[in-house]
This record gives C-alpha cells, structure tokens and sequence, in this order.
C-alpha cells in the first residue's frame, strides 16, 4: 500500500497547478484630491483593512539620532490632538480602531483595522494620529525606556546579534547598516524637536502608497483617504542612490557564552528590476527557500541533523538587494554545516538546477502565491508594497505568469552569475569550534 | 449525518454593536468515529485541513517527555509519502503549505492549498493516519534535529529557560509541568519503537478532529472525508485519564539567574480553571487581565508606568485554553535603577489594591468588554484562526456548542464575576513568582 500511495500522489503531483487568481479584483482609482489608491470591496466581513506606506523611512534620518523613526512610529498612538495617551487609547478602544505604524528602512508603514459602523470616527481619529502626534514628555520617556532594553536585550540575543553583525558588515558607509532602533547613544539624544522633524521626513505624500480592502465602496474610500491625508505636505524626496556593498567579506566571529551558534552568510541579491529577478526567485526556493524540500534542509537538517532551522532567504531593500543564509547548529557542528551550506551554493552555481526541481519551485511558487492573501489586512499590506514598488495593480494575478515564464536556462544563468560561494560575508555568534578567520578576497 | 449549526456569526450576536461575519460552520461524523467540522470562508479559492489528534506531551508515558513531539517530527517521514523532501515536498508542488504544532494537549497537522486540491491533502494525511513506517536512522537523525530545536527554543534563550523552570514549580502532580519539547536528558534516549507504539495507541479516526475552513461546501467535503478517511479502522480510542493537582498550600518562588539577561522582570503566575473546565470562572478571568493589564488604561499600567515610571512594561494575561488547568499571570519589568525588590512591591501593591476594592467601575468594564469584542469580529479575517478555535475545542473535549457560547459568556460577565474570580485565583499559596535577572556583578 505504501509504494501504491506514493506513486498516486506523485502522479496528482505532476498534474498542472490550477489557475492562481486571488478572488481579489484590484480598483486603481484617484481620489478628487489627487491620490492614487487601490481598493479590492470585500464586504463579507464589516471591517476595512488600511495600509499606507510613507517612503520616508530610518535611512533619512540623522546617524546622531539613529532610531528616531521607529520611536516617532511608535508614539503615534500615544496621544494626538486634545487626546492625551490615555485619552486616545479610550478613544480608540470605543471605535474598535486597532492601528500601528512601524519603521522600516526605506519606509515608514501605518495599518489600521476598523469597522464599518464607526468607520468615520475611526478615520477621524487616525487622521489625528497623523497629523497632530502630541509627543508627550512622560509618552516619549515611556517610549525611550522601551527602545533601550530592547537595544540592551538585543546585545545578548544570538539572532540579534547576527543580524546586526552582517548588516555592519555588507554596507560599512551606509545608513543600512545601522540598527533600526540605534544604539543607547543615539537614543538619549532623540528630544520632541527630533521625533517632530522625524515625523514630518516620514509622513508625507510625496512617495506614498495606499492599500484599502474590506467593506467599502470606491466613492467611500477615495472620500475617507482624501479626509484622512489631506493634511499633509506632498514634497518630491531627492533619491539616496544605491547602497555601497564593503569591498571584503570575511568570517567575523561574535563571543557569546550560549550553547548553540547562530551563522548567517551573506552576498549581494538581486533587484526587483533585474531581468532576472523570478529566475533568481525560483533559484533561492530551491537552495534554501522551499522547506522541507530545499537542498539546504535536505543537506543539513534531514541528512545530518545538524540543525533545527536552515534556509535562504532574499531580501530587497528600496537601494540594495541581499542572498543570504541562516542556520542554528551546536558550537561544536556549527563549521560543518557552514561547510554544507558553502557546498550546496558552489554546487548551485556549478550545476544549477533540474527540470523537475524546476517544476517543483514554480509550482510551489505560483501555488502559494494566493496562499498569502487570504485576508484583508494581507491584501491590503501587500498592495500598498506593489504599489511602492512601481508595479501594476493587477500584480496579484499577473505574478504568476512571470514565474511560469522562467526557463531552466534562465535559472542556471543566473545561479552561474549570482553565487558567489568563495565570497560569502559569514557571521557566527556563539563560541564555534574549528572555525578559522578566513579572508574572503577583495573584489 | 450533518446538521447545519447557527451560523458563526450569532457567535458575535452581542447585546451591543456589529454583526460580523457570517460563515457557515457545519459538522458531521464518519462511522469509524472520524469529527469533521466545516466552516466555509469563500473569500478567496483557497482551504485551510487540518487534522487533530486527541493526544499532546501530557499524555506521555513517564520518563518518555518529549515523544509526542518526536512522533510530530517523524509523521513527515513516513515511507508513503518517500520521495526527497517526504511529506512536506509533496504539498510544496501542488502550492501548498504545510505544518504541523503539538501542544500539551493535542497534536495538529495541517496544510494551506488551493481548494481544488483539498481531496490530495486528505489522502496524504490520510495515509500517515492509518499507519506510520519510519527508518531506525532517519529517526535517530531527526532525534538530533529536536535536540537542536531545544537548544535553540529554550536553552539559548534565558527566557525560554525561566518559562521552563516556573512551570515545573507550578505543578505539583499534573503532566504540565514537564516542557512540552522535552527533557534534554529524556530526549536523548527516545526510541522508535516508543514513538510507534505511541502513535498506534493515539492516532486513529476516533481519536482525532478534522477541520476544513475556506472556499468549500460542506458535501464536497464530506464526501472527500469518507473516501479518503471512511476506511481507516478505529483505534477504540478512549477518553484521556490524567492525574490532578492536590491543593496547593505554599507558595513557590524561582530565581533564575543568566548572564545574557539585560532586561530582569518578574513575573506571577497563579493555578486557574479554563475555558472547558469552568466557562463562566474563565470569562471572569479574561476580563480581569484586561482590566489589571490591557493597555495604558489598564490598572498595572497606570500605577507603574504611568503614575510612576518604575517598570517598561507591565502587563497581565489568562491562558484558559489548555485542558485540565489554566495560568493567570501578572509581570513587570523595571526601568533601569528600579530593583526587582521595588517593582514586585508595587505590583503587589496593585493587586491588594484591586482585591480591597468593590471591583472594577462600568466604565472598565464597557472598555475591556468592547476591546474584546473588536479582537473577535477582526479574529474572523483569519481562517486559520478560525480553524484552531474549532479543532483546539473539540479536540480538548469541548462540544461545538460550548465553542460557540464563549462571546456571550465573556459579554455576560459582571464587575462581581470579576472579582470574585480575583478572589478565588490570585491566592499566593497557588502561585509561582519568578525572577529572571542576571547574576551579580553582570551588568544589567
């Protein structure tokens, strides 16, 4: 019975993927006061689903006052208008209104949940929010007094740790590799005039996009965006240009008294606008992005069991783009399955991938496509990203044609361009064996 | 045979504000014992199956913790579905997510795919129910994956250490206080066999619930169930006998000292009753870790933040889902130059405060009550969500009715349901007080 079931679900297997289509129809539509906006009307639940991505992230503020932007998104529910934090958070708890603003690199992300019968108060609120962030002494403290042990906590947390480390590492002169959140220096420093400026640097129309799904007619929405933006300045950013990778990689080692080392690797990506992004997509699913079925998992999980968790990952950023990979092992296996992962990129490079890893990775990667937007908020989230990204609005049902149209040669092409196995930034936080510092060479 | 429940939407039928949405849940049984339960969410072509075992780390045999967990590892490496990447590779190339959780109290396996393709994830799952064939080394292998995970969930993260060493204090006699991923030293020494033998006393039609949520109709789904499932032969599954708690008599306090620990806390936590065992106690609860720690509204925020700037943050919570016990918990963790000695006095101050009160005013009440009911209507944006809720609660022995009573229960409850749960729970002699910090003379 074993071989039969096997055969039968190898067979259904090779059956073609069915069509992708999300069930979401994207509106493009313009508001009357000049804001572009994409709506998918879902109105099966009575809620409305809002993102709104601000291309003003920490990358434009000050090295001095390093964290600024996330402590400016997190006090914007802190107290707006007349309404104190208190008072605000009342405010918001008998709407319903459940928003949040965090700070990215190159941008700056509100998402607000609110339901349909209080739909206007709750847009009214969130406008203050926006627009007249009170920024509270004792708010601010509250906030400083956060964002330090976190940054404290960070220093000892393994992941933390090597994140940092490789950011550091790939981009020396530049405001990538910075922490998020700064440093207890930069912090202190950050008063109510910084976290002002930082606010307006963020929250401008000038490079905004907007995602909206749920209850919500197309007249609605443009007349609720227009309420809620309408306040704030629309100035053209000058462009920060590409981020300068370092010239040398190398192993750098980060002393930690833990029983398991964290290893991350790390080399330049690929962008968004490259020819072959989906063919570098599909390569990294097979690597080390696919789960279970990676090479990576398969390498050094499955065959050796030197890890609980390894993959890949890539990683885009508005000015640089990162392949890397991360893995968990023993201080005393850790070298062997850095070793592995070195192995399974060379062999990448040097042989690509087969028709049927092909196969697999596009039909995984075009099923799973409408995996990711089964709710409103998702939808919503993901099409203020396309939408920031230059892409068009029926994106959510085009990408899939771009993954079908790769070719095996496409991939091997570009796994013989991309990996650079020999020049890998590695990071190992722990206390590794037989590890030797090893210069990955100049460019 | 199906009957068609309430809608899911009279679960949010509340004395005040919205409907929301309306998902039809229905149910049906197969003759070898087999739940299903199918709640249609169409919003997009996609299903959420998910299969529930009636079986979780309290049910190990003693000196084996750990092996249910071992045996969620070992069912993506059955020999039916042995191709490179087993299980898991399987649902990757139809589109399909997959992955599995064990809990205390049950083990779960499930996957996200398209809805056209929900009869293939049955007959996988299917498959792994009816039997389980594993390699000696390939188990061994994925033994030393789990000590790998141990080292990374718990023992590289002094909280993950801490959570261990209170919970372990909490219980005096009862399986949940054993950690659910395992001893390392018990760990070590699993077999195959055990976990063989584990499966084919646990996992059967009768012993298990199946949920489908998504772009689905509940014949369709009944039909698939029977044809993939009908002929499993039942395990003649019987109802879980644990052991229980004496009464608790001392309270018990932990120090657990790190030198990777850069922000100390404290944290209390007290024996409670759960959802399935006491509704109404358990809805008294929810509400009152909203009122003492929800929010800057909230009465250890207000006192210890926000009248006094002694702790970063503060906060209480109720976990009532779990089977047999339930934890109600209090924490804070000081601002710097603020001594554990200080912050735990204050919270302490906090709650005698509270229990000396007449109990919370209507206006905490309105806010918790309207905050809960907000988290509900947007809980119905997640399918998965949803699929837990059924799947957990039927699985842990709660009927689809008790499931769906729980809004009501919670917007039922009264500021003196609160506070005679206050009464009843927060007594010192059921509790664990813990303090993580980092030894002396590490900088903090």
């Amino acid at each position: 019975m074993n071989l039969r079931m096997a055969a039968a679900a190898l067979a259904f297997a090779l059956l073609p993927p069915p069509p992708a289509e999300a069930a979401a129809e994207v509106q493009a539509i313009e508001t009357p006061g000049g804001i572009e906006v994409w709506l998918v009307e879902a109105p099966e639940i009575p809620m409305v689903a809002l993102e709104l991505r601000f291309g003003g992230g920490a990358s434009r503020e000050p090295a001095e006052l390093a964290g600024v932007t996330r402590m400016m998104a997190g006090l914007l529910d802190d107290g707006a208008g007349d309404l104190d934090a208190a008072a605000f958070e009342a405010a918001a708890d008998g709407l319903a209104l459940r928003f949040g603003a965090s700070a990215g690199r190159d941008a700056v992300s509100v998402s607000a949940r609110m339901l349909t019968e209080t739909l206007d108060e709750s847009v009214e609120l969130l406008r203050l929010a926006l627009t007249e962030p009170r920024f509270d002494a004792d708010a601010v403290e509250r906030a400083r007094a956060r964002q330090i042990s976190s940054i404290r906590s960070a220093g000892t947390d393994p992941s933390a740790l090597a994140s940092r480390a490789w950011r550091a590492a790939l981009f020396p002169e530049d405001p990538y590799g910075r922490p998020l959140s700064g440093d207890e220096a930069t912090v202190a420093r950050i008063d109510r005039a910084a976290l002002v400026a930082a606010r307006e640097r963020a929250l401008d129309r000038g490079d905004l996009a907007v995602g909206i799904v749920g209850d919500v007619t197309p007249d609605e929405a443009a007349a609720l965006i227009d309420r809620l933006l309408a306040d704030l300045p629309e100035t053209r950013r000058d462009p920060l240009g590409p981020a300068e990778f370092a010239e040398t990689r190398e192993l750098e080692i980060v002393e930690l008294d833990a029983p398991q080392a964290v290893a991350r690797l790390v080399q330049p990506g690929i962008g968004r606008d490259d020819p072959d992004f989906f063919a570098a997509v599909v390569m990294e699913h097979v690597l080390g992005g696919g789960g279970f079925a990676s090479r990576l998992t398969q390498e050094v999980r499955v065959e050796r069991g030197l890890t609980y968790s390894v993959s890949s990952f890539l990683a885009r950023w508005d000015r640089a783009a990162v392949l890397g990979a991360q893995v968990a092992s023993d201080n005393a296996r850790v070298a062997e399955a850095i070793a592995v992962i070195r192995e399974e990129w060379a062999r990448m490079r040097g042989t690509g991938v087969s028709e049927e890893e092909l196969d697999d990775a596009k039909r995984y990667l075009t099923g799973a496509w409408p995996l990711a937007f089964d709710s409103n908020a998702k939808i919503a989230s993901a099409l203020a990203g396309f939408m920031s990204e230059g892409l068009p609005p029926d994106y959510l049902v085009t990408r899939n044609d771009l993954v079908e149209a790769v070719t095996l040669e496409d991939v091997n092409r570009v796994a013989a361009r991309l990996l650079t196995p020999e020049r890998l930034q590695v990071v190992v936080v722990g206390q590794p064996e037989g590890l030797e510092r090893t210069d990955g060479g100049a460019d | 045979m199906r009957r068609l429940l309430a809608l899911a939407a009279t679960m949010v039928a509340l004395a005040v504000g919205p409907a929301a949405a309306e998902w039809p849940v229905t149910t049906f049984t197969l003759d070898n014992g087999l739940e299903g339960v199918v709640i249609e969410d169409r919003r997009a072509p996609v299903a959420t199956h998910m299969v529930f075992y009636r079986v979780g780390g309290a049910d190990e045999p003693a000196g084996r913790s750990g092996l249910a967990h071992w045996l969620e590892h070992l069912m993506f490496k059955d020999a039916d579905t042995a191709v490179e990447g087993g299980f898991s590779a399987l649902v990757a190339a139809n589109g399909g997510q997959d992955n599995a959780f064990t809990s205390p109290d049950v083990t779960a396996y499930f996957q996200r795919i398209a809805s056209d393709r929900l009869g293939f994830v049955m007959g996988l799952e299917a498959s792994r129910m009816r039997d389980l064939e594993v390699g000696e080394a390939e188990a061994l292998t994925e033994r030393d994956v789990i000590l790998e995970e141990r080292a990374q969930r718990v023992e590289n993260d002094p909280s993950g250490r801490f959570g261990e060493q209170r919970s372990a204090a909490m219980y005096l006699n009862h399986p949940y206080g054993q950690p659910l991923i395992g001893w390392r030293h018990e760990i070590a020494k699993l077999q195959l066999a055990d976990a063989l033998a584990f499966h084919a006393r646990h996992y059967g039609p009768d012993n298990a619930v199946l949920v489908v949520a998504g772009d689905v109709d509940p014949e369709t789904v009944e039909r698939l169930a029977l044809e993939h499932y009908g002929d499993i032969p039942s395990i003649g599954a019987v109802p879980r006998e644990r052991v229980s708690e004496p009464p608790h008599a001392a309270p018990r306090r932990v120090l657990y000292e790190d030198a990777r620990v850069r922000q100390p806390y404290v944290m209390r936590e007290f024996l409670a009753p759960t959802r399935r065992t006491d509704p109404e106690r358990a809805a008294a609860l929810e509400m009152l870790a909203a009122v003492l720690g929800d929010g800057l509204n909230a009465r250890l925020q207000q006192a210890l933040t926000v009248e006094r700037e002694l702790a970063v943050a503060t906060g209480a919570w109720f976990a009532g889902s779990a089977r047999d016990y339930g934890e109600f918990a209090v924490y804070a963790a000081p601002q710097p130059g603020v001594s554990l000695d200080e912050i735990e006095a204050a919270m302490d101050g906090v709650l005698e405060t509270f229990l000396a009160s007449d109990g919370p005013s209507a206006e905490e009440m309105e806010r918790v009550k309207t905050r809960w009911r907000a988290s509900w209507i947007y809980s119905q944006d997640s399918q998965s969500t949803l699929a837990r809720r059924y799947g957990h609660g039927l699985a842990i022995g709660m009927s689809i009715e008790e499931i769906e009573a729980w809004p009501e229960t919670l917007q039922a409850v009264t500021a003196e349901d609160v506070m005679d749960a206050a009464r009843a729970v927060l007594r010192p002699e059921a509790s664990v007080t813990g303090r993580l910090q980092a030894p002396e003379g590490v900088e903090g």
